[in-house]
């Protein structure tokens, strides 16, 4: 198979409420620093793929058409990817087999999403009719798994508020970051207030505006770039249905498998000695214990454990998240992008004050959907 | 017989942040002034242009364009519809205003199709509450010269005489509220149609599937085989609770009051949870393993719909094994 | 050399619910059946639909139910008409991440007001604010190149014809007009529907009947109505360079959702008038620019043509547009 790799990536600074810039200058602030992050210009950009979740967020239908210009897809294909809460993750990997099938040299994708539009609460709420009026909010969804976990793996309660911490501390590092709070404290975290029991406030995502650009090239432009690549070493995508008798809702059956093929495909035996970071989409703090085991880096019921022995950390054996995270910043479309793009920031030495020093081989990973969409790549400093 | 369907609107007021440009062409037309954008090669765009075509290099050049243009072509629209700029038979063109070297889109209010030509000059009729919005162009009327109100209402028309100072006094608009209101009919499948109007009689009833005998409620195509479910099955209306969160916390769309508790009950006789609300018992004594009968609401009430059923609340009977419910979450 | 081909295609006008799940359980069986393969020797899923036109955020995600995705598969979605997730499928096979796939579409496009709907593609800041509907959108298009001469209204009433077959052309032009210079028969009818395509690898297709893609390529162009010429189709243009598509091809499936859109097509695809088209029945939207694919590969299949190429388009007035050559 063809070789890709990451040529540059860029993000822009994600907010609550971006009210400086249009949709179209989110957008152009991400992909001109992925431009200048690969030393591309325009004319080298061969096809765009663009990634957002629902289009109701923005109350655009499919805002890749207006954009076309503004993002250099004039006269270029132009997919747009649409995969939940994944779909940052698909999108780079649709620009990466568009690359590996040969068809194309470099291939910019970028995601975004622009919430303060609207409401994605009230977009996610609209109930058909016929429905039973029992909304519970994003996290009412997840609540109740994370609730399965901890009584099925015996968890003690601070794990998740452990995971909050560190991630918020790790995105005080980060100059992008939505929430930067490196005062935050256990305490601090258990005082915060039970919004949908067992989590609480300061253990769930923000709404955030923002997006994400990663350059995509094939062998020769990764040979030509002067500055280090992130080679793509594999990618991978599973999905299952939101729901079905005997689903597990806590260790799906489509991130196990689609981490399994992931670790063949890329030649990894030992997931955890042989990851030297990973970027985990982890929108509320108890999904990094959950999400640990079902990609495999631990077995179930280990999570925990693993993130108690605070091998997590950015000085842990394996760094979880040293960017902050979903946790610290939450433009959905593009969310999984950036932990694609965060895994390869670290593998070409560019992830700035929160660079985990030495490292060679990441992960990225994303969800979405009912636990049910997952997409991945490892990247390495090496094909 | 068709199944069950219902009307869907689904309406949001949109808070579009407009950053450098549109903002500014926003801010002018609240001051009756069009601006477009200039771009490398020396075209003027109006609506204007966040990036150049060419170069793809922001904009940042505005400069004032006439209110008055020419038709470049145009269609005639008998029956208005929602949120159109006008409610009376109107033109749609695309007007290019002098000094533009593009067309903007918008409605003529012409009085009748007879009067549109390719080539018309109009010019814009400026709405009297403008806000920093498209919308402050109320329509484009018929006519050369400047717009009739200008004179009417006294003020001067606002020209480029006025300098680059006056345009950049005014404040660039941040944010446009756009409603967007859509209406929709949703329509039920064969085996929710069937599911409702067993509920109406007060009955739960599933569907198992053919190929792995899973008895799914409310019933639907199997989504582990992709097959359609046969047999019917009665279903209890009571079950076990398998997991659940409360709810503490307000947020939009929201129908009930925090806190609540949402659970997934397994119904005596699914394989598959529904999720519901658990009452009749305080919160923190809501546990996995609980066993929960529906309360209905009063049967003069019933209709095809799961509000039938008010919600779940302990049966008195005691918790369900963890090991029997193990494998639903 | 060809590396991959159409070996199967089903579509269904009928549709029951906005996610689609009820007219895809039988598409799929019959898409199937036709390659020859089982759901579980499919590699990679794809497919195409779009949340506004059912009104519901994630609408796709129900639409997985249809496919029985247990053990889990490998799938994938784009919020745009099902010929482009072929197009993705297509680039899956070349990579060689899958040696099978099947793609498809769905829509309810009566389930909204798909005029009302579709201003919401148009620019959020200076034009959907304004709601023009769909019709009136592609009416200005019709004017520019009636204007131009490059057709008449006659014209544009004998593709109609065409497509109503017993139609005849002067009671078409004696109706009324629906958004100047539009007839109603000028508009496709709007359709609810589904329709799968099924992919394969050379290594795959053995002794199936196929239809081997000897080309793909998609394009969009600036959105802007009154920055482009709305007359020239330039995306159309390069992607059937890029495909490879040449005058003398048997036979045409274009996806024209009005008939001065048809005559567009072909001046931009470079296809003589006298091109033999395939009928367009009904814009099934989300759906049918996949569906000109799968009857396009149909001539192929059945022997009719030897070479045929379909269409697809996207957006308002054909911003957006897929090329597809096929031989047998």
């Amino acid at each position: 198979m063809r070789r890709a790799a990451v040529l540059g990536t860029g993000q822009t600074r994600h907010g609550t409420r971006r009210t400086d810039v249009s949709m179209t200058g989110l957008c152009r602030e991400a992909i001109d620093r992925a431009l200048a992050d690969a030393g591309t210009d325009w004319s080298q950009i061969d096809a765009v793929v663009l990634g957002k979740a629902p289009d109701l967020f923005e109350g655009v239908m499919m805002p890749e058409l207006f954009l076309a210009a503004s993002i250099g897809a004039a006269g270029k294909p132009l997919l747009r990817v649409h995969t939940a809460g994944s779909v940052g993750g698909a999108t780079a990997i649709v620009a990466t087999s568009l690359v590996r099938a040969g068809v194309h040299r470099r291939v910019l994708a970028v995601a975004f999403e622009k919430q303060s539009e609207s409401n994605a609460m009230w977009a996610l709420s609209i109930q058909p009719p016929f429905s039973a009026p029992i909304t519970a909010g994003a996290g009412g969804y997840f609540a109740p798994h994370i609730r399965s976990y901890i009584r099925r793996s015996g968890a003690p309660s601070h794990i998740g508020a452990m995971v909050a911490v560190k991630d918020r501390r790790n995105g005080a590092l980060n100059p992008y970051a939505h929430l930067r709070q490196p005062e935050i404290t256990l305490e601090s975290v258990q005082e915060s207030r039970m919004l949908w029991d067992p989590i609480r406030f300061d253990e769930t995502c923000p709404s955030s505006d923002g997006a994400c650009a990663v350059v995509i090239g094939d062998e020769a432009a990764a040979s030509s770039s002067d500055r280090q690549v992130a080679w793509i070493r594999a990618t991978a995508m599973r999905t299952e249905p939101t729901f079905y008798s005997g689903k597990d809702h806590v260790n799906p059956r489509a991130g196990a498998e689609a981490a399994a093929a992931l670790w063949a495909a890329a030649g990894i035996k030992d997931p955890l000695n042989e990851v030297d970071v990973a970027e985990l989409y982890v929108p509320f703090s108890w999904f990094e214990p959950m999400w640990l085991e079902n990609v495999g880096f631990v077995r179930p019921g280990q999570g925990w454990k693993f993130v108690e022995s605070g091998e997590t950390s950015r000085d842990g054996c394996l760094p979880v998240n040293p960017s902050g995270g979903v946790l610290c910043s939450n433009p959905i479309g593009a969310s999984g992008l950036l932990r694609f793009a965060e895994a390869a920031m670290q593998v070409m030495g560019r992830a700035g004050e929160h660079q985990v020093t030495g490292a060679a081989t990441a992960l990225g990973h994303a969800y979405g959907g009912g636990s049910q969409f997952f997409s991945m790549w490892v990247v390495g400093r090496n094909p | 017989m068709d199944t069950l369907s219902a009307p869907l609107t689904i309406a949001f007021d949109y808070t579009r942040s407009l950053g450098p440009v549109l903002g500014r062409f926003m801010a002018g037309l609240r001051e009756r002034r069009v601006l477009g954008g200039r771009t490398s090669d020396g075209r003027v765009h109006v609506p204007p242009l966040e990036y150049d075509p060419v170069t793809l290099t922001p904009v940042t050049d505005l400069v004032e364009v006439s209110p008055t243009g020419t038709v470049v072509t145009w269609t005639w629209t008998d029956h208005p519809r929602e949120g159109q700029p006008l409610d009376r038979p109107f033109g749609w063109a695309l007007i290019r205003l002098d000094g533009a070297d593009t067309a903007l889109l918008h409605a003529v209010d012409a009085g009748s199709a007879e009067v549109m030509r390719t080539g018309m000059r109009v010019r814009i009729r400026w709405a009297v509450d403008r806000t920093g919005h498209i919308n402050d162009i109320e329509c484009f009327e018929p006519g050369d010269g400047p717009p009739a109100q200008d004179a009417r209402d006294g003020q001067p028309a606002q020209t480029a005489r006025d300098g680059p100072q006056a345009q950049t006094a005014r404040e660039p608009v941040t944010i446009m509220t756009t409603p967007i209101r859509l209406h929709y009919r949703h329509t039920t499948s064969a085996e929710e149609d069937g599911y409702l109007r067993a509920l109406a009689d007060g009955r739960i009833i599933g569907q198992r599937c053919p190929a792995c005998r899973k008895v799914y409620v409310p019933p639907r195509v199997c989504p582990a085989c992709g097959i359609a479910p046969d047999e019917v099955v009665p279903v209890a209306d009571r079950g076990t609770v398998t997991t659940f969160c409360v709810v503490n916390v307000p947020f939009a769309g929201q129908r009930l009051t925090p806190p609540y508790v949402v659970a997934q009950v397994l119904l005596d006789g699914a394989d598959i949870p529904v999720p519901h609300l658990i009452l009749g018992v305080p919160a923190e004594a809501v546990r996995m393993g609980l066993r929960v009968a529906a309360v209905w609401r009063d049967r003069s009430a019933w209709a095809t719909t799961p509000e039938n059923i008010d919600h779940f609340e302990p049966s008195g009977e005691p918790d369900a094994p963890y090991e029997s419910f193990a494998e639903h979450l | 050399m060809n590396e991959v081909a159409v070996i199967g295609f089903a579509r269904s006008d009928r549709s029951v619910t906005t996610s689609g799940v009820e007219t895809l359980v039988p598409v799929f069986e019959q898409a199937l059946g036709q390659a020859g393969l089982g759901r579980r020797e499919i590699d990679f899923w794809c497919s195409g639909s779009s949340d506004y036109l059912a009104g519901r955020a994630f609408s796709f995600v129900s639409a997985v139910d249809a496919i029985g995705a247990v053990p889990p598969i490998c799938e994938s979605h784009v919020e745009m008409d099902a010929a482009w997730a072929l197009y993705e499928a297509y680039v899956k096979i070349l990579a060689g991440e899958a040696e099978t796939a099947l793609v498809y579409g769905f829509g309810k496009g009566t389930a909204g007001e798909l005029d009302r709907v579709l201003a919401l593609q148009l620019d959020p800041y200076t034009v959907a604010p304004l709601w023009p509907d769909a019709t009136g959108v592609a009416a200005l298009q019709a004017r520019l190149a009636l204007d131009a001469g490059m057709f008449s209204e006659r014209d544009m009433a004998l593709v109609a014809a065409q497509r109503e077959e017993a139609s005849c052309v002067e009671a078409l032009l004696d109706r009324p007009y629906t958004s100047m210079p539009l007839r109603e028969h000028d508009a496709a009818r709007v359709a609810d529907g589904a329709s799968a395509v099924v992919l394969a690898a050379a290594d795959r297709v053995r002794g199936r009947r196929a239809a081997w893609i000897s080309g793909i390529a998609h394009r969009v162009d600036p959105q802007g109505l009154g920055e482009r010429d709305l007359t020239a189709v330039p995306s159309a243009t390069g992607a059937a360079r890029a495909a490879g598509l040449g005058a003398d091809v048997d036979v045409v499936a274009l996806h024209a959702p009005f008939t001065h859109q048809e005559l567009l097509l072909l001046r931009a695809l470079g296809l003589p008038r006298s091109t033999r088209r395939c009928p367009f029945p009904a814009h099934a939207m989300f759906s049918a620019g996949l569906s000109r694919i799968g009857a396009a590969a149909g001539e192929v299949m059945s022997g009719r043509a030897a070479t045929a190429a379909a269409h697809a388009t996207s957006g308002p007035a054909l911003q957006q547009n897929l090329v597809v050559v096929l031989e047998a």
